[in-house]
């Protein structure tokens, strides 16, 4: 009986293989790329944004090296730990040959180790945090850093505003916000030369909804800007809360507060709010921004958000990558996109440095009528 | 720290305490009829707070027909749940209802997530609840005055129902025993069912002020408030209605006072709620209000 039990078994395995086999055999004939982006979660309205941009890549450039590109999509639940576990699917079951994302800093970070022991070139959309990229030579990215954001956002303050005192709200376990906040102060403590111009710092959690009493506490110090990087969710419902108390300085922030729910949710409230991000449709940059807003436009009936154009960005990066080093060998392949130069994105012309940071220039919006709308571009 | 600042700080603690207590009421109510921690009530919540979304976004109903629709709806919601995930297992041992509410409250939260999407929903906001009142320096939303009125509202209403009424008579029969309640003519399951409407009701009426005062919904918005509020029961003295209350503000105000002092413990705010939890459980495990409880859950 026993040995019958075992007999079954073997020949289970030996089916099992035989298909697994076969399968494999099929699979050469497609490229898998890996989409690692939060499409549930607090971060769900940035990950659909990037994924709209990364889908539209795939339908204008589906083959490469003669094969058609399959798109694998990851999500990463907005949860560090559940980033973890979706990147490590990627790389181990699913063998993609590269990986796009993740919107987030938090999320990227948390899938650095995996895809560095994996070996699978990853590119970054629109994750700012410096710490991304560094020490990591299988992880690049399409957008600019936060030491730069921080630094436009301090000039904008200083210069545009005027302020002498800012209060910082910063969406504490988020490493892009901190990252953000950490070089706004220092920034604009270089600017204004006082050591006490930042004169509040306030923390919040992800997913917390009720900020009345850090907000309480920074209208007792009476700033002349407050400066709010975080999660678009937060951030909206935040900015509602300041000013149904009574703070009416400007309120200025990052990169993320660029999704329609921002405007939705925070509704009258986020009406003048300013932020840095990295590209507008307004001042289209290259034949291939052009392009790229003629489809998106066609295909989903709206303005594209700059996170979109960044995960476009990221896709033709890639295959470009692997059209050059001409084999799926993923070693080559990270070689080739570290080499990338002047290439032609349409969030603008991309060169990596030998951190893997595109070097772009940074765009400001402001929300206008219900609309984000642009208001300068600056150089870096 | 000036008094205005102080009494703008109260005033927050309180719009919070009251939203807390608000929701801690149906909780607790289940509890103390069944002896059942329905781990689903802040699921049920979010549920309302997406029927009223579509409601109000989608079909375009005024708010004031939307609201009580959405009442009753929750509350059939609420009896369904019962019906098919606790009423089959009403003579199994405590623990298995206890897995099946925490497994009706998974499938809830996945179910709202493939229904309506993980991105989160902007919730309707009617100017009546969200204009701003200052007094002297102290800026408080209108809201912050319905929700306690709401809340003593229910207050004095459940313990209406439950101790004059021959409905509530048969509440608190089989409260302490099912089989003589039985025995004695009352249909257990009829009454069973009608506490979770009326719970889940609750949680409606909850979830409602809850998207009016942080006007954002997401599949997974009932997780937090869910277990901070279960916190707040306890506090009070799980199973009594005045002590939910009782519970709903101290945990309010306490967090509120804690980020307003002690600004650099503003991280361990959710923190704060389990810690007191804790401590309850350790030195007055009945909670402040509550009675000797034998059983264990």
């Amino acid at each position: 009986m026993k040995r019958n039990l075992i007999l079954i078994l073997m020949a289970v395995l030996v089916v099992t293989a035989a298909i697994a086999g076969c399968g494999q055999k099929k699979d050469s004939d497609v490229i898998k790329i890996g989409v690692f982006e939060p499409i549930t979660g607090a971060n769900a309205a940035g990950g659909q944004l990037e994924v709209e941009g990364i889908k539209l890549a795939n339908k204008l450039y589906p083959e490469v090296l003669g094969k058609k590109v399959e798109l694998v999509i990851a999500d990463n639940k907005s949860d560090k730990v559940e980033a973890a576990t979706a990147a490590a699917r990627l790389v181990e079951k699913e063998k993609v040959t590269a990986i796009i994302g993740s919107w987030g800093s938090s999320l990227s970070m948390a899938a650095g180790d995996i895809v560095k022991k994996g070996k699978v070139p990853t590119v970054g959309a629109s994750c700012t945090n410096p710490l991304v990229t560094k020490g990591n030579e299988y992880y690049f990215r399409v957008c600019f850093i936060d030491p730069f954001q921080g630094t436009v956002m301090a000039n904008y303050a200083y210069k545009k505003l005027n302020a002498k005192k800012a209060a910082i709200v910063q969406e504490v376990s988020n490493d892009y916000a901190v990252g953000l906040a950490n070089y706004f102060t220092e920034h604009f403590k270089k600017l204004t030369g006082d050591p006490n111009c930042v004169v509040a710092v306030a923390n919040y959690n992800t997913g917390d909804q009720d900020f009345s009493a850090q907000l309480t506490n920074i209208k007792s110090k009476n700033p002349d800007v407050i400066f709010a990087p975080g999660n678009f969710t937060e951030s909206a419902l935040l900015i509602s809360q300041a000013r149904k108390l009574g703070i009416t300085c400007p309120i200025i922030g990052g990169d993320t507060w660029e999704t329609q729910e921002f405007l939705d949710i925070g509704k009258g409230a986020v009406e003048g709010v300013v932020f840095s991000t990295f590209f507008a449709s307004e001042t289209p940059i290259t034949n291939e921004s052009k392009k790229f807003l003629e489809e998106y436009r066609k295909e989903y009936n709206k303005e594209p958000a700059a996170v979109a154009a960044l995960g476009y960005d990221a896709y033709i990066l890639i295959l470009d990558a692997i059209k050059r080093a001409g084999s799926t060998d993923t070693v080559k392949i990270r070689d080739e996109i570290a080499k990338t130069t002047n290439f032609e994105g349409a969030a603008g012309f991309i060169s990596l440095d030998e951190n893997g940071d595109a070097v772009k220039d940074a765009v400001i919006k402001y929300v206008k009528d219900g609309k984000f709308t642009y208001l300068d571009t600056i150089k870096p | 720290m000036t008094f205005d600042l102080f009494l703008q700080h109260l005033s927050n603690g309180i719009s919070l305490g009251s939203l807390y207590a608000l929701i801690a009421i149906g909780y607790t109510m289940v509890y103390g009829i069944l002896r059942l921690i329905n781990f689903a009530h802040g699921d049920i919540f979010m549920m309302a707070t997406y029927f009223a979304f579509f409601g109000i976004v989608t079909f375009g109903i005024p708010w004031y027909i939307t609201f009580p629709v959405i009442l009753i709806i929750t509350a059939l919601l609420g009896m369904t749940v019962e019906a098919t995930a606790y009423r089959p297992l009403r003579d199994a041992p405590k623990i298995s209802i206890l897995i099946s509410a925490i497994g009706a409250s998974f499938l809830l939260e996945n179910l709202a997530i493939v229904l309506f999407g993980g991105v989160p929903k902007p919730f309707p906001t009617p100017e009546v609840f969200t204009d701003v009142v200052k007094i002297g320096t102290v800026s408080i939303q209108k809201l912050t005055f319905y929700i306690p009125v709401v809340t003593i509202v229910f207050l004095v209403g459940l313990t209406y129902l439950i101790n004059k009424t021959k409905v509530g008579m048969a509440m608190r029969a089989l409260s302490k025993d099912h089989e003589t309640a039985r025995v004695m003519g009352v249909n257990v399951n009829q009454i069973i069912s009608l506490t979770f409407g009326i719970g889940s009701m609750l949680a409606a009426v909850g979830g409602i002020m809850w998207g009016l005062k942080f006007p954002q919904i997401s599949p997974l918005m009932g997780v937090i408030p869910g277990m901070k509020c279960f916190i707040a029961a306890v506090i009070g003295g799980i199973g009594n209605i005045k002590g939910a209350v009782v519970g709903g503000f101290i945990l309010g105000v306490g967090e509120i006072l804690l980020v307003a002092f002690l600004p650099d413990l503003t991280g361990y705010r959710d923190a704060f709620a389990f810690v007191l939890l804790i401590l309850i459980l350790l030195y007055k495990p009945t909670g402040i209000m509550g009675e000797q409880i034998a059983e264990k859950v």
